[in-house]
């Protein structure tokens, strides 16, 4: 055998460090462009009228999108209304009830759904709520991301009450307390401040989706006055700009897109401050 | 994640014990079935989702059987469609992002659990998950004023000038083509081939890192070794899972691919995507065999990326199954 040589083996070694750390900071580059682009092009687009101002017609100044930030908000307010009551409840049975087997198959359904292209979402939910009621609306809007928040709010409810530890269910259990009642008030509660967390970052994940509003909650100029009515979304609206040919959409474009990223980076930051200490437990 | 102090302790406490009779059991009774049903759902909408998508798509099926599949003609005018294009625009979209995110994410990974001082590890997958976080429809806008021209003034001249004779650095470039939705699906993906790469490298034994490093190997050899070898199916999972996501995505793509009903064998040529596709023609379609070839279009996504999906979750959860847990 012969003997290695050693210098290259070092220099193969320090080589490959060096193109690992190289590969981070090309992962984190694109997350510092966009935000850099964004600013510059959007931050002198934000003023009081945007946020509440309706958009005006082509070639007047001015105008803001309040409808659509208000859209937004209506639409995760309607998503949460179908996907947490479901998604906890669901996330309950798989931590404290059922089989092993059983529960394996669940997860693997649950994980799969997350998998379903959002746009998908958009087709079925229009299959099953636009066509019917004749007509795109607020309501399909809010299920169809309601439904894309099961799955999501269903995994991470079960993960934080699984870090509740057995012990808490069997002192309550062994007072003789019931278990639904054992689970309600003293597992969840246990595990509330991380299952508030898992709801955020969904309600964070879906408050970006474009997607499956496309033909559900279709967008609009105006304000919505009744969830049969199609309302307007900011995904959407930036979508609807960026794809205009007109320089002053695509001003607000860029406002937009800034506000819904800091939107969703503040929520994401601001889980993680709050929750520092639950997830950070022995990596 | 610990596995040992919760499953067997509830489910041992639960199964042994019948507590009270009464209302209580009943109340009991009704809270599990309950939180069951609730938990059924995600059975039940995947079977909607397959159920809603087969009865929109049955009269495109009727008419064209499985000629949809292998033609290229979109035509609305003589309502005659085919998916072929949209297929193959998935696929190679798809490749394109994964011939860039695959090579990436691992190294990023790797780097982050076995070379990175300690400081900069937290920060640095705080940046990924947020990268992760990033809407769709922006990443997309900004691929469309920022991405698309830089690649059209810098970046196609230069590969023309040094590739130009293969043929997939040919034709005409308008700006929104095949290689930037794969650019931008790349970096869509990197973040979730990173997070869980970086998982299965975790959960491997810190046993094997030790022995190859007493027998005197480098840093690296010890991570081509020990640690690659031991992850290769996980990883393997974790790139799988990427693809899923890519050929599902829709936005970001609509808004670079170019939209156009063709595919052309080129990188600098538009296409569409299944799913761009679909966005793109949706609100625009008209009479019942149009939206029912959009909605099989919808079918055949689903199919593909519900076959990806669970070939990923069996290789991780096979991989990370219970028992295996990180050693740190």
């Amino acid at each position: 055998m012969n003997a290695p040589n050693h210098n290259w083996r070092k220099f193969k070694n320090v080589f490959m460090e060096i193109l690992a750390l190289v590969c981070a900071i090309l992962v984190v580059m694109p997350l510092v462009l966009v935000f850099y682009h964004l600013i510059v092009e959007g931050f002198g687009s934000i003023n009081l009228a945007f946020f509440t101002q309706l958009p005006k017609a082509v070639g007047e100044k001015g105008g803001g999108m309040a409808n659509a930030i208000v859209g937004t908000f209506i639409l995760i307010g309607q998503a949460a209304l179908v996907g947490v009551p479901i998604g906890v409840l669901g996330g309950i049975y798989l931590s404290e009830y059922g089989g092993t087997k059983f529960n394996w198959w669940i997860r693997f359904a649950a994980d799969i759904l997350n998998g379903v292209p959002s746009i998908t979402w958009g087709v079925v939910v229009y299959g099953l709520m636009v066509v019917p009621m004749h007509g795109s609306s607020a309501l399909a809007g809010g299920v169809v991301l309601g439904l894309m928040m099961i799955p999501l709010v269903m995994r991470t409810t079960e993960e934080v009450l699984q870090l509740v530890p057995g012990g808490y269910r069997e002192a309550a259990l062994a007072l003789g307390i019931s278990q639904w009642r054992t689970i309600v008030q003293i597992v969840v509660r246990t595990a509330l401040k991380g299952i508030v967390t898992g709801v955020l970052l969904a309600m964070a994940r879906i408050a970006g989706e474009t997607a499956p509003l496309l033909f559900t909650a279709f967008g609009n100029l105006g304000w919505a006055h009744s969830l049969r009515e199609p309302i307007a979304a900011m995904p959407l609206q930036i979508f609807n700009y960026a794809i205009s040919p007109y320089d002053d959409w695509h001003r607000q474009a860029w406002a937009g897109a800034l506000v819904l990223l800091l939107l969703v980076l503040f929520i994401n930051i601001g889980v993680r401050f709050l929750t520092r200490d639950r997830f950070q437990q022995k990596t | 994640m610990t596995t040992e102090n919760r499953k067997p302790e509830s489910a041992a406490a639960t199964g042994g014990l019948k507590p009270g009779a009464g209302a209580a059991h009943l109340g009991d009774r009704a809270f599990e079935w309950i939180t069951l049903i609730m938990a059924l759902s995600v059975f039940i909408l995947i079977f909607v989702i397959g159920y809603e998508l087969a009865v929109g798509s049955m009269p495109a099926i009727h008419k064209f059987h499985w000629h949809f599949l292998v033609s290229s003609d979109w035509d609305p005018v003589n309502d005659i469609y085919g998916a072929l294009p949209f297929v193959i625009g998935t696929v190679v979209s798809s490749a394109i992002a994964l011939v860039i995110a695959v090579p990436i994410s691992i190294a990023t990974a790797l780097y982050l659990t076995e070379m990175a001082p300690a400081w900069l590890r937290q920060p640095l997958i705080m940046f990924i998950e947020l990268l992760a976080a990033i809407p769709s429809v922006i990443l997309g806008f900004w691929g469309l004023f920022v991405l698309v021209p830089w690649l059209h003034i810098h970046c196609f001249p230069l590969f023309r000038s040094v590739f130009g004779f293969i043929p997939i650095f040919h034709g005409q470039d308008y700006g929104p083509c095949m290689l930037a939705a794969g650019i931008i699906l790349a970096i869509m993906i990197i973040p979730i081939i990173t997070s869980v790469s970086r998982e299965i490298l975790r959960s491997v034994p810190g046993l094997q890192r030790e022995a190859a490093f007493a027998l005197g190997a480098t840093r690296w050899e010890v991570t081509r070794i020990a640690v690659l070898g031991y992850a290769k199916k996980g990883l393997f999972g974790a790139v799988i899972l990427g693809l899923g996501r890519a050929l599902g995505e829709t936005m970001a793509v609509t808004m670079v691919i170019g939209n156009a009903p063709q595919f052309v064998p080129s990188l600098f040529q538009p296409g569409s995507t299944l799913a761009s596709w679909i966005a793109n023609q949706f609100t625009e379609a008209v009479g019942d065999l149009f939206y029912s070839a959009l909605f099989e279009l919808g079918l055949v996504l689903l199919g593909v990326t519900l076959l990806v999906n669970i070939l990923a979750q069996l290789l991780l959860k096979t991989f990370a199954g219970p028992g295996v847990k990180p050693q740190h």
